[in-house]
């Protein structure tokens, strides 16, 4: 269990620590808006969906190490697995947009207007969103399984 | 047409997505893995039927040109191969349908199966050396779990030995590929055909085509360096290892292919010596492996590796017959071994073990398998009238022509001793009575005596492609000469990935 390696909280061990699980409340929802700010700028500047999937990642890891894992999937809602799927089916929607407008696989179509946060709109926005939504769903499997055992 | 390039890659991620998002209900995963290969079939039909129609197809990922973007390239060759690549694994899902356990179902057999598809046929229609080397990941990662889920000893077994070795292949790949792009600043296959056409990298040219001979060889289980494979093929569920003899290593011999008439064509000559040495000694080797074995898979492991040496012979040779010839053995090979090792699923059925010593008396209970499995095997064995035996004759004549007479003299022997292995496996384990028990419980057990029809059926579809290229070669022989053609002048190839360059 990791909990119990770094000494924490879970039930076997009935050590929890209320430090980490009040700054985790906070932390959460920052890391996630961070994770997200990272998807949205990274078409011209450093970030990304690898790197903001990973980000979103390790801010449920963290709550995992504070609570458990049972509380971290309620948290989380969706399976990761169908996390992984979604994100390929994006992911593949974004590149099989090009071929329907007679261009060739994957290359970028770009909405006209721009939208106010997001900024500049097209597929490959959509191609990150969709890498996002794998590597949240990669790692968070493998965690969980992990923590399970 | 050419859009229909990408689709090669998208159906089976489709397929493989979809079957792991309903990854608790087998049936549904069933019939997704049938919709997903027959449209995987259906597609590969349709690009076979436009590279003939049209010439080479290609299309730049993106929008991209050329030497920057990556190529989706199908010529003759790919589309062939991605044809009978499409076809193994509809019968192979087919068959897993009754011969794989729930468990591993569970686990994500049919997500996996579908996720090695892509690697293969995306391998198959690349035309960057790079992107190759993403496809050769592809197929080997979702091959490690396939051969290790299910955690039994010997499986885990294999599984490190094969994933050692094959880690080792993907070093010395992308070895070569660093230095290809140190040099040449570039990735692209037809590029960099075009680039060391040049006299001033000879010798560059000649340890590069080292290196890529060792990694491919790896791959393909080329003589020194096969003995993963008789390691591990042995070990995992039937329809997986039938899907890895069919077509894994058979993506080394293409990428071989490729490279060696492609990329390395030019100042090479000493490197298709070199392969011809190996290829006569996996073909003899092979074979004498095969010899003492007593397990099913054994033996037609060991002759597995026996015909690699053969595919490579059209190679070594490198005239455009040769290489016809080795495109012929190819369709034959992969239609064969699939259909070989589907085999191993009915043998242990009715027998309750694999070991051919303790086997016997099949052709009593069941003169139809005993009728199919003789088939299959002469063909493996080159009797006329049946597939093997046409790949063989081209072959040899091309051998001669070239006066390599030593080249098929080994052709010849390691041919009679194929034979030989397999008509001693058809009468241990069809023929001769079942001998008596001898006290092993774990052969105690005579076997059922249901055989599955989603096993048998793809099985009669095998061999009846083995028939059919025996019987009727020349529409398959002039596909494998088109598609010898193509390779044996890469100008056609460079020309149409660089439209307006030289």
């Amino acid at each position: 269990m990791i909990g119990r390696a770094f000494g924490l909280s879970c039930e076997g061990c009935h050590m929890f620590s209320i430090v980490l699980a009040t700054a985790t409340r906070f932390l959460l929802p920052l890391l996630l808006l961070l994770s997200v700010y990272l998807l949205v700028r990274g078409h011209n500047e450093p970030g990304g969906g690898f790197v903001g999937g990973l980000v979103a990642a390790s801010a449920f890891s963290l709550y995992m190490i504070a609570f458990d894992v049972e509380k971290t999937r309620r948290l989380l809602r969706a399976e990761p697995r169908a996390l992984v799927g979604a994100g390929l089916l994006v992911a593949l929607g974004s590149a099989g947009v090009s071929p329907v407008l007679g261009k060739p696989f994957m290359t970028g179509v770009w909405l006209e207007r721009t939208l106010p946060v997001v900024g500049k709109v097209g597929t490959p926005f959509l191609f990150d969103v969709g890498v996002y939504l794998v590597v949240v769903g990669v790692c968070l499997m493998i965690l969980l399984t992990v923590a399970e055992e | 047409m050419n859009n229909a390039l990408p689709l090669v890659i998208a159906i089976p991620m489709i397929t493989a997505v979809i079957s792991l998002l309903g990854r608790h209900r087998p049936g549904m995963q069933k019939g997704v893995g049938l919709a997903g290969s027959l449209a995987l079939l259906s597609t590969s039909i349709a690009i076979l039927a436009g590279v003939l129609l049209e010439g080479i197809l290609s299309v730049q990922i993106g929008n991209w040109p050329a030497p920057y973007g990556i190529t989706l390239v199908a010529d003759v060759l790919s589309s062939l191969l991605t044809l009978v690549a499409a076809v193994v694994v509809l019968l192979v899902s087919i068959a897993s349908w009754t011969e794989i356990d729930p468990d591993r179902v569970a686990f994500g057999y049919h997500p996996l199966l579908h996720i090695l598809t892509m690697g293969i046929c995306g391998s198959f229609l690349t035309g960057d050396v790079f992107n190759l080397y993403v496809w050769f990941e592809v197929m080997l990662i979702s091959s490690f779990v396939l051969l290790g889920f299910g955690g039994e000893r010997a499986q885990l077994e294999g599984t490190t030995k094969y994933v050692t070795l094959n880690l080792l292949s993907s070093t010395l790949f992308l070895a070569g590929i660093g230095v290809l792009y140190g040099t040449f600043g570039t990735l692209n296959m037809a590029d960099l055909a075009l680039q060391l056409r040049g006299p001033t990298h000879a010798h560059l040219a000649e340890t590069l085509a080292t290196l890529f001979l060792l990694a491919f060889g790896i791959k393909a289980a080329v003589f020194p360096l096969f003995f993963w494979l008789p390691a591990s093929y042995h070990t995992p569920p039937v329809p997986v290892s039938a899907v890895f003899a069919g077509l894994l290593t058979k993506v080394g011999i293409y990428a071989l292919v490729r490279f060696f008439t492609l990329i390395f064509s030019g100042d090479a000559a000493v490197m298709h010596r070199i392969i011809l040495v190996l290829a006569a000694f996996t073909m003899v080797v092979g074979i004498l492996g095969a010899l003492p074995q007593r397990d099913f898979r054994r033996i037609v492991s060991f002759n597995l590796i026996s015909h690699i040496g053969t595919l490579l012979v059209g190679l070594g040779i490198f005239t455009p017959l040769a290489l016809a010839g080795t495109v012929f053995y190819l369709m034959h090979d992969i239609v064969t071994k699939t259909c070989l090792f589907l085999f191993t699923s009915i043998v242990q059925r009715l027998g309750g073990c694999a070991d051919i010593g303790k086997l016997g008396g099949l052709y009593r209970s069941h003169p139809f398998m005993a009728l199919l499995f003789l088939l299959a095997a002469l063909s493996v064995g080159g009797i006329p009238p049946l597939s093997g035996f046409w790949g063989k004759l081209i072959l040899v004549q091309a051998g001669i022509a070239e006066k390599e007479y030593w080249l098929v003299a080994a052709v010849f022997g390691a041919g009679f001793l194929t034979l030989y292995s397999m008509s001693t496996l058809w009468s241990e384990v069809f023929w001769k009575d079942r001998p008596e028990a001898i006290g092993d419980p774990e052969c105690e057990c005579v076997g059922r005596t249901f055989l599955p029809l989603s096993l048998v059926t793809p099985i009669g579809i095998l061999v009846f492609l083995i028939v059919v290229m025996g019987i009727w070669p020349s529409p398959f022989f002039h596909l494998a000469e088109l598609a010898a053609r193509q390779l044996s002048d890469p100008q056609m190839y460079i020309q149409k990935i660089l439209q307006g360059k030289p």
